[in-house]
């Protein structure tokens, strides 16, 4: 305890030296544990916002030049998948429904003289309610016409069944409002309308030019048995199809936010290491200032390990300081940075609301980057103390 | 311990390796120092009489020839056992006084009681400690840098005197001090030879050397 006492004092001796080496822990720590929690809140929301989950087939025309991520850019290549492939497609789908979808865009009315461009989708009505649930309304129906509008869509312009919109010039009534799908895997209707596939050919005139299939396995066993399938029938001279299925997009999204995690993690870790540099610095001085003094306190019986013990209690209790304010900083600063974050990700969503920025991982980043900051204290701490018990005490002492 | 030399120095050199080449601090010295003893060890600058001294309270070891502190030879031990030798058997007192300046002058005496035998009764000890020598009260909770040099040099005294060591090494205990002052440190000293103290004092001052009832004269590492 002496010892501890000790390096509390000589702390005290240099306060403003210590207080500056503690606010660079502090930044340190901050910067860590409330990227990682900026990053870990990122991440939980994607999971949140990704609706569908692993029993999702998507099929698309082949782009030579894509891959497989249905975000790379180069991906949105206009190619269409023809009738006769998306009844190869069924046929491989064996019992599992294929949903073919027809997307594009046209200039619709809003009834209040208000006018958008807005993605048009078009889908067999049978299809419709496997796919799409409703929030208010009713489905349209081959023989009776009508739109469903999707959810944002309804909300900004003030649409709701029974409302008349125009698209193209062509009139339609809104039969239904969607109810809010989010990031999925296949379509996101949020702000589209979509309308029977007999209308839709009908407006745009085409019939051949289907976006995507939709193949709904339903049992995650059978998800690479399908693609197998698909892929031996459409791709066995040359790619015509790329097939993904929604647990490997959702990977793909997850990699990605991953991936930012340990950047910002990456950005919260060279901060600290600037403190470990400083803390080793600081470390450095006190005992180079301290030569003479060490080698008195050798001589007088102080062993090897006990000046070691005092260094390195020095850099600890900086530290422990250190990192106990920035926790609590980065609790506050993490969570602000999450709600401002979620903000922008979720903006004309409902997707925020009730999401806890406060749990498990948030914590667990708090704890790591306390952690990580008296860790990387001791560390830069040790070698100043290791060489200060290295003195010999009469060189020590001669450095008067 | 009966009959035994408190110090036995046998053909002692020291030699520093420098970059101009080797310098001879001590030249085969021999000599041997007996229990209650008060020896004054004088000789010109850089003669080696800090080294020795150093030598002799195992602050550094010999590069040839060997050392027994209480007929135990410290050439072969290890740097804890060199240190609990210091910590337990031998006091300091340095011409620079070398007080520890985060400390009061209580804590600086009952730092070495500590070290030896943790918390307990340190403080009465450190206290009688400081009352034998002469320090007043009121300056027990003083910093060194709020002392005066004679007031330093009491602490340090008590200080080495803290765990009842055998021998005392004093290097130049007066050289910082006015006259009036070195007297009553030099007296000190003398006292606590006279309650069975060994005491060894490097001086270059033949009145300090006065007190002592032997005197090592030493010019260029030899003994003279």
């Amino acid at each position: 305890m002496i010892f501890l006492s000790f390096a509390l004092r000589n702390l005290r001796r240099h306060w403003f030296r210590s207080l500056l080496s503690v606010i660079g822990i502090v930044v340190g720590v901050a910067a860590i544990a409330s990227l990682g929690i900026l990053g870990g809140s990122i991440n939980l929301l994607v999971a949140n916002l990704i609706s569908d989950v692993g029993d999702t087939i998507v099929i698309t025309p082949h782009t030579a030049i894509g891959g497989t991520f249905a975000g790379d850019p180069r991906t949105a290549v206009d190619a269409t998948l023809s009738s006769r492939e998306v009844d190869d497609i069924r046929r491989a789908a064996g019992p599992y429904r294929a949903i073919p979808v027809l997307q594009g865009a046209d200039e619709v009315e809003f009834g209040r003289g208000e006018t958008g461009y807005t993605r048009v989708i078009g889908l067999d009505p049978e299809d419709i309610p496997v796919l799409l649930r409703l929030e208010d309304g009713r489905y349209p129906r081959q023989n009776q016409p009508g739109a469903l509008v999707g959810t944002y869509l309804a909300r900004e312009y003030g649409l709701s069944p029974g409302s008349r919109i125009t698209v193209g010039g062509e009139d339609l009534r809104v039969a239904g409002v969607l109810a809010e799908r989010g990031f999925a895997v296949d379509i996101n209707p949020d702000y589209a309308i979509v309308v029977p596939e007999g209308w839709y050919t009908g407006h745009f005139g085409t019939r051949d030019g289907y976006a995507m299939v939709i193949v709904r396995v339903g049992d995650i066993a059978a998800i690479d048995e399908v693609k197998d399938a698909v892929d031996n029938r459409l791709n066995r001279r040359e790619d015509v199809v790329d097939i993904v299925d929604s647990r490997e997009m959702l990977g793909q999204y997850q990699d990605i936010y991953d991936q930012i995690t340990v950047f910002l993690l990456g950005i919260g870790g060279i901060s600290l290491l600037v403190a470990a540099v400083n803390i080793l610095n600081v470390m450095y001085i006190a005992v180079t200032e301290r030569v003479s003094e060490i080698g008195v306190m050798r001589s007088i019986g102080v062993m090897r390990s006990e000046v070691l013990r005092i260094f390195l209690y020095e850099a600890l209790i900086l530290g422990v300081a250190g990192s106990a304010v920035g926790g609590v900083l980065s609790a506050a600063v993490g969570y602000a940075a999450s709600v401002a974050a979620i903000g922008v990700f979720t903006a004309g969503t409902t997707f925020g609301e009730g999401f806890a920025v406060f749990n498990t991982t948030a914590v667990g980043y708090i704890v790591f980057g306390m952690a990580f900051g008296i860790g990387t204290s001791a560390l830069a701490g040790f070698y100043p103390a290791w060489k200060a018990a290295r003195l010999r005490p009469v060189e020590a002492m001669r450095h008067a | 311990m009966s009959g035994e030399p408190i110090l036995r120095f046998e053909d002692v050199s020291k030699v520093y390796s420098l970059p101009a080449g080797d310098v001879v601090a001590l030249d085969h010295v021999s000599l041997t120092v007996e229990p209650g003893e008060f020896i004054a060890v004088m000789g010109p600058s850089g003669s080696g009489k800090s080294t020795l001294l150093n030598m002799m309270g195992c602050l550094d070891v010999p590069t040839t020839g060997k050392i027994y502190l209480s007929g135990q030879e410290i050439s072969g031990m290890s740097d804890d056992d060199l240190t609990r030798l210091r910590r337990d058997h031998i006091g300091f007192v340095f011409q620079q006084f070398n007080l520890i300046p985060l400390l009061s002058a209580l804590e600086n005496v009952e730092f070495p009681i500590v070290l030896a035998r943790g918390r307990e009764e340190s403080r009465q000890r450190a206290t009688e400690v400081l009352a034998a020598v002469h320090l007043d009260d009121a300056l027990f909770s003083h910093r060194p840098g709020e002392l005066s040099g004679g007031e330093q040099q009491r602490v340090a005294i008590a200080r080495a005197l803290a765990n009842d060591p055998d021998l005392i090494l004093c290097d130049e205990p007066t050289g910082n001090l006015d006259t009036k002052t070195g007297t009553a440190i030099m007296d000190l000293l003398a006292a606590e030879n006279r309650r069975g103290k060994t005491v060894v004092m490097v001086t270059h001052d033949p009145r300090i050397a006065a007190y002592a009832r032997r005197t090592i004269r030493i010019v260029d590492g030899r003994l003279v």
